[in-house]
């Protein structure tokens, strides 16, 4: 890496260069996994922290088996929201957490910024796994090295990302990580599930599905929020599966090779149809695979630098 | 023992083209002699200068032998016993080992010998891979100074150097011939 990284916060702050060593780097990973003994001994003796403060089953297991296989000790910390004073109680957590001497620490939060204000406050590095509605950059590594391993690049490919754009921290981080590596992005939704000022993430915008798919070699549905329906946002289920749900005739107008992905977990029949989901076409188990490969990727690249820097 | 020339700047050649086939032939009959045979052998090259000349004695066990042994790459970066504290992240290559571990003696195949901490590695990484029958250890180049109980079974040539010299072994460079070089560390 150019100028190594100390944490991991958002696609936003990497360069191509920093995203293919990250990609690169988790292929080695992805063999490990695949082994007769899937461990390494490379952070033995490292601490990771995962700090969940959003339920999340599926990340904060990914990270953990990825912690595991590199023989790091993982601790998982599941904090309720409803705690007091969030700025202040953070902090307060951070410090205790500060105390134990972790190499990393994976946080987890509703906020958009949480994981910067903790890389503020520790010698460790950060892994955002998720902030608000702001970044997950390592599901949008996972999602490109999924697509990198189906199509071989990801240079000048069109992509189709579709569902509640707005509140999809998965749709932006994706954005700009496929842009930046010269693919083309799409994305789709009904006026209100698309954040203000799309205009400006360069991709193109659709809300009829049917012409968002036309020709596309990656088709990627994120998952409809149910809370959203009480917030009006949508008219029902059942209406919005009909307009913007992918089912087999949507998808023939794909590229014949197109691959389809969800970061899960998945509303079969609301924004997919359980026969895509399951057909040959998808790839939605691949990124769960691909999931823990990039995590060590990550962890490893982090780990290796972690302790050495001195409290910014 | 041939002769050491002089190459260039302070640094001396002690292995010259000719030589390194030679000493490689040499290794290549002792491995058959060792395991009656080629059949059940399988040669795994130590990133990154231990796999060209895995793949050297493949071609000389297949001329005396008339049999294809598989050959693979081990990656030791993930192994490193300075792992977690080595800066900056170093560049991982993959491990490439495409055939079962299990049934083969394993012949781990390295440019040079020296501390004896890669090998220490490569045998970690392979066991990972299964339980092979037996590994054996061949070094084109055994320069001493060994930090740990390892020693090579099949040893191109036994050079004396001092522990701050270089050796580089130099294969396939367009434009230069084949040898292995001893020089002072700068």
């Amino acid at each position: 890496m150019t100028s190594p990284l100390r944490h991991l916060l958002g696609i936003e702050e990497l360069s191509a260069r920093d995203i293919v060593q990250f990609l690169d780097t988790s292929e080695v990973f992805f063999d490990v996994s695949r082994r007769r003994v899937r461990k390494v001994p490379t952070l033995r003796g490292k601490t990771v922290i995962n700090l969940f403060y959003e339920a999340s089953t599926r990340t904060r297991t990914s990270f953990e088996v990825a912690g595991k296989r590199l023989s790091a000790d993982v601790i998982n910390l599941s904090v309720s929201a409803s705690s007091v004073s969030k700025g202040e109680s953070l902090l307060d957590t951070v410090k205790n957490l500060e105390a134990m001497h972790p190499d990393v620490i994976v946080v987890r939060h509703a906020s958009s910024g949480a994981a910067h204000f903790i890389a503020r406050h520790t010698r460790a590095a950060v892994v955002n796994a998720g902030d608000g509605t702001h970044e997950h950059p390592t599901q949008a590594l996972l999602d490109a090295f999924t697509i990198r391993r189906a199509k071989g690049r990801l240079a000048d490919l069109v992509v189709t990302i579709a569902g509640d754009i707005a509140h999809s921290r998965v749709a932006r981080s994706n954005a700009i990580l496929l842009r930046r590596l010269g693919a083309q992005v799409r994305f789709c939704a009904p006026r209100t599930l698309m954040p203000v000022g799309v205009e400006t993430y360069g991709v193109e915008v659709f809300d009829d599905l049917g012409r968002a798919v036309e020709g596309a070699d990656v088709v990627m549905m994120l998952r409809i929020q149910r809370e959203r329906l009480t917030e009006a946002l949508i008219p029902s289920t059942r209406e919005y599966a009909r307009t913007f749900g992918l089912n087999a005739r949507i998808l023939e107008r794909a590229k014949p090779d197109a691959i389809v992905m969800h970061p899960g977990p998945m509303n079969r029949g609301v924004e997919i149809d359980s026969d895509v989901a399951d057909s040959p076409r998808s790839v939605i188990l691949d990124q769960v695979e691909a999931g823990v490969a990039v995590r060590m990727g990550v962890l490893y690249l982090l780990a290796a630098e972690a302790g050495q820097s001195p409290l910014s | 023992m041939a002769a050491e020339n002089h190459d260039g700047a302070g640094a001396r050649c002690v292995l010259d083209e000719q030589e390194i086939t030679r000493a490689l032939r040499r290794m290549a009959g002792e491995i058959a002699e060792r395991n009656r045979g080629a059949a059940g052998v399988a040669l795994v090259g130590v990133r990154r200068g231990g796999v060209p000349l895995a793949y050297r004695l493949r071609a000389l066990l297949r001329e005396a032998e008339q049999l294809d042994v598989p050959v693979g790459a081990v990656d030791i970066t993930l192994y490193r016993d300075d792992a977690a504290t080595a800066l900056p992240a170093p560049h991982i290559g993959r491990s490439d080992i495409h055939f079962p571990v299990e049934d083969h003696v394993i012949v781990l195949v390295d440019d040079v010998l020296f501390t004896g901490r890669t090998t220490r590695a490569a045998i970690d990484a392979i066991m990972d891979y299964g339980r092979p029958r037996a590994i054996q250890l061949a070094a084109l180049i055994d320069r001493g100074h060994r930090e740990l109980p390892i020693h090579a079974d099949y040893v191109g040539k036994a050079v004396e150097t001092r522990r701050d010299e270089r050796v580089d072994v130099r294969l396939d460079q367009e434009g230069a011939a084949d040898a292995v070089l001893v020089s002072v560390a700068r």
